[in-house]
C-alpha cells in the first residue's frame, strides 16, 4: 500500500499535467480571452493610475504625497492597520483553532458568523457601529457620560476596520488545520509537551504558509477598505482620513495628480502583496504543498 | 511497568465503543490487541495513553490509578497509526522533541539531545539520516523514526496502533521481526493493534482477540489459535468449518446419524460444531463420522481444500485432503474432526 503522505505530495507536483482534451483553436481563443478581460479590468486602470499620477511629473507627484493632510493619511492607514491586522491574526487563529480541533455545540453557527463579513455589505457594517456608537445610538449616551468617543475618531475606524478584515486569517486557516486533524498535536502531548508547547513547535509551523497569505490578504483589505471606514470616520481632514478616503476627497477636489498619486501608492501596495505571495509560492512551493497535503 | 484495565467502558456520544473492558498486562510483556475494523482495539489503546478518557472503570499503572492522569504525565510512548512525524522539522528534531519540551533539570543540553537521537536512530538502523524530513523518508523509515521518537522520552509503555499498517509485505515481516528484537532488548512493556491476525499470532507473547468492543479471549498464540473460546474467535483466526448438530445423551448428531464424537459434558439440544478443516481424521467406511460429497474442490499451496455437501439439506463444509487424495468431483468423502468445540447454536 503507498503511503498518503507520499501520495499527496506527489499529486502536488503532477498536477500541472492533466489530459489537456480542448483543441489548439480552442485553446488560443480562451487565452484570448482571459487576457483580453485581464488588460481591461485590471491592468488598463493599473497603468492609468500611475499615468494620471505622474502627468504633471515627478516633482508634482512627491510635492502632493508631502503634503500634510495626505501624510496624515498615510500615518492613519498604517496605524489602523498595525491595530487591526495584530488583532485578527490573534482572533483568527483563537477561531480556526476552536473550530478545526475541538467538537463543541454552535460551531456550524459561529463558522457562518465568521463568514458575515464577507457577505454583508461594508457600509452596512459601518451603519450597525453609528446605531451602536452614535449620539443617538444603543451606547452613545453612556459613552459621551463617560467621556469616550469612538465614531468619527481613530477607534471606530479600527472598529469598523476589524470588523471587515476578520474572515481573512481565519478562512484560510481553518481549511488548513481541520485537513491536518489532531495527528500533530496528540504526538507532541504524548511527548509531554504543554499546550503551548504544542501551538508553538508544532500547530504553528504546520499553518505558517496559510497564516502568511491570510496576513498579506488582511493587510491589503486593512488598508484599503472604503465603505465601512468611510461611515464611522466623519471625514475629517488630516484627523480620520485614510488613505482610500483622502483619495475620494482629493479626487472631489478636482486634484487628480493628488488622487492618483495616493491611489498609486495604495495599487502599489496590492502590487507588493502579489509579489510577495507569488515569490512565497516560487521559493517555498513544495513545503507550502507538504504542509497541505497529510 | 503493569498496566492493568479494569472494567472499562468507553462511549462516544452515546455510541459505546467499549463495553466493560478488562485486561491485565504484566510488565515487559508484548501483547497484541487483534479484531476486525471498528472493534474498539484503536480506542483501548487511546484510552491507555490517556489521549481518550474512559466514561466508566480504572486504568492502573502499577498500583496507581492513572485514570485522571494527563497524557503527558503518563509518560507513555505512543506511535500512530499514520506516524504524525512533525513534517517542519528534522529526523534529528522529531526524535529530540520530546527531551527538548522538558521543563528545568529533567532537559538535557542540546548537545545531549542531539546525541540521544542519534543512539536511537542507530537503534532504528537509520544512522545517518538525521538532517533529512519526513516528506524524504519511505514508510517504512518513517516507521522507524516515530518508533525511535517514542522511545526517546523513555517511556514506561509503548503503545503502537497498527504499526505496519500502510507497508507492503515483505517491509512489514522485516519490522516486525526487527520489532521483536528491539522489544526484547530495551523490555518496554509494549502494546500494538494490529488486524493481521498472522502478525498478532508471530509477534506477541499475548493476543488479545476483541470484537464489537468486547475481549473476546486473551492469550498466548497456542491458546487462541487450539481452544477458542468462541465462535467469534474460532471464525476469526485461522480457518474454521462449521455444522449444525444436535447434541443428545452425550452423543452428538448430525441429522440422524451419530458421528462418533462423544460430547458427555455437554447439554441436550441444538448446537453449532467447530473445527479446523486441517485437522481432521479421513475414514473409509462410515458409522459414526461425517459423510459427504465433494461439491468444489481447489488448491491451496501445498494441500487441497474440498467443500463437502453433506446430508439432505446439503450443508456445505470445508475440508483440506492431501494433495495425492483420490477424491474427484461428486466422489464420497468421509472424515472426524480431530480437535473440535461445540458452541450452543446460534
Ligand atoms: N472520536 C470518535 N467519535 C465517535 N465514534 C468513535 C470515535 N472513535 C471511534 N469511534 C467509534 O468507536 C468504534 C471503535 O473504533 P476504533 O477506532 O477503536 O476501532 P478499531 O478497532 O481501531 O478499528 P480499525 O481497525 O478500523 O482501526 C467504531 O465504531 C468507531 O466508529
Ligand atoms: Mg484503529
Amino acid at each position: 500500500m503507498a503511503d498518503p503522505e507520499i501520495k499527496s505530495y506527489e499529486q502536488h507536483h503532477e498536477s500541472r499535467s492533466p489530459a489537456v482534451t480542448e483543441s489548439r483553436p480552442a485553446q488560443a481563443v480562451l487565452m484570448a480571452i482571459v487576457f483580453a478581460f485581464l488588460g481591461i479590468f485590471l491592468l488598463l486602470p493599473l497603468i492609468i493610475v500611475f499615468h494620471e499620477a505622474l502627468a504633471k511629473g515627478v516633482s508634482a507627484y512627491t510635492q502632493s504625497l508631502s503634503d500634510a493632510d495626505t501624510r496624515s493619511a498615510i500615518r492613519l492607514t498604517l496605524l489602523v492597520a498595525a491595530i487591526s491586522v495584530p488583532l485578527n491574526i490573534v482572533f483568527g487563529i483563537s477561531a480556526a483553532w476552536a473550530i478545526a480541533k475541538f467538537e463543541f455545540k454552535g460551531k456550524a453557527f459561529l463558522t457562518t458568523l465568521i463568514d458575515l463579513p464577507f457577505s454583508v455589505s461594508p457600509v452596512i457594517s459601518g451603519l450597525v457601529y453609528v446605531l451602536l456608537f452614535g449620539a443617538q445610538g444603543l451606547l452613545g449616551g453612556w459613552l459621551k457620560a463617560h467621556g469616550i468617543v469612538i465614531l468619527f475618531a481613530v477607534p471606530g475606524i479600527v472598529l469598523a476596520t476589524v470588523f471587515v478584515t476578520f474572515p481573512f486569517v481565519a478562512r484560510e486557516l481553518i481549511p488548513l488545520m481541520q485537513e491536518q486533524g489532531n495527528g500533530d498535536e496528540e504526538a507532541a502531548l504524548s511527548l509531554g509537551a504543554n499546550g503551548w508547547q504544542t501551538f508553538w513547535y508544532v500547530t504553528l509551523p504546520n499553518v505558517k504558509w496559510g497564516l502568511l497569505y491570510g496576513v498579506l490578504l488582511c493587510n491589503a483589505r486593512a488598508m484599503g477598505e472604503f465603505g465601512a471606514v468611510s461611515v464611522v470616520s466623519g471625514h475629517i481632514r488630516g484627523l480620520t482620513n485614510t488613505m482610500p478616503l483622502h483619495v475620494e476627497i482629493l479626487y472631489n477636489e478636482y486634484n487628480a495628480v493628488g488622487a492618483f498619486a495616493v491611489a498609486s501608492l495604495l495599487a502599489g501596495l496590492a502590487l507588493v502583496t502579489l509579489v510577495l505571495k507569488t515569490l512565497l509560492e516560487m521559493r517555498y512551493g513544495a513545503e507550502i504543498a507538504a504542509t497541505r497535503g497529510h | 511497568m503493569e498496566v492493568r484495565v479494569a472494567n472499562v467502558r468507553k462511549e462516544f456520544d452515546r455510541f459505546p465503543a467499549l463495553h466493560d473492558v478488562s485486561l491485565d498486562i504484566k510488565s515487559g510483556e508484548l501483547i497484541a490487541l487483534l479484531g476486525p475494523s471498528g472493534s474498539g482495539k484503536t480506542t483501548l489503546l487511546r484510552l491507555i495513553a490517556g489521549l481518550e478518557r474512559p466514561t466508566r472503570g480504572n486504568i492502573f499503572f502499577g498500583d496507581e490509578d492513572a485514570s485522571h492522569k494527563s497524557i503527558q504525565d503518563r509518560n507513555v510512548g505512543f506511535v500512530f497509526q499514520h506516524y504524525a512525524l512533525f513534517r517542519h522539522m528534522t529526523v534529528a528534531d522529531n526524535i529530540g522533541f520530546g527531551l527538548k519540551v522538558r521543563h528545568g533539570p529533567s532537559r538535557p543540553p542540546a548537545q545531549e539531545i542531539r546525541r540521544r537521537a542519534s543512539e536511537l536512530l542507530d537503534l532504528v538502523q537509520l544512522s545517518g539520516l538525521e538532517k533529512r524530513y519526513p516528506a524524504q523518508l519511505s514508510g517504512g523509515q518513517r516507521q522507524r523514526v516515530a518508533l525511535a521518537r517514542a522511545m526517546a522520552i523513555e517511556p514506561k509503555v509503548l503503545l503502537l496502533d497498527e504499526p505496519f499498517g500502510a507497508l507492503d509485505a515483505q517491509v512489514r515481516r522485516e519490522l516486525r521481526r526487527w520489532l521483536r528484537e528491539i522489544h526484547d532488548a530495551t523490555g518496554h512493556t509494549t502494546v500494538f493493534v494490529t488486524h493481521d491476525q498472522e502478525e498478532a499470532l508471530e509477534l506477541a507473547d499475548r493476543v488479545v482477540v476483541m470484537s464489537q468492543g468486547r475481549i473476546e479471549q486473551v492469550g498466548t498464540a497456542d491458546d487462541i489459535y487450539d481452544t477458542p473460546n468462541s465462535p467469534f474467535v474460532y471464525g476469526f483466526i485461522g480457518e474454521s468449518s462449521s455444522l449444525p448438530v444436535k447434541v443428545e445423551n452425550g452423543e452428538i448428531w448430525l441429522a440422524d446419524r451419530p458421528i462418533g464424537l462423544a460430547a458427555p459434558n455437554e447439554p441436550s439440544g441444538d448446537a453449532t460444531l467447530y473445527f479446523r478443516p486441517h485437522d481432521v481424521e479421513l475414514l473409509d467406511g462410515c458409522s459414526g463420522c461425517i459423510a459427504g460429497t465433494v461439491a468444489a474442490s481447489r488448491r491451496v499451496a501445498g494441500t487441497r481444500r474440498v467443500e463437502l455437501e453433506i446430508g439432505g439439506e446439503r450443508q456445505r463444509v470445508e475440508i483440506e485432503l492431501p494433495v495425492d487424495h483420490p477424491a474427484a468431483h461428486k466422489s464420497r468423502v468421509a472424515f472426524r474432526p480431530g480437535r473440535w468445540k461445540l458452541f450452543p447454536a446460534s
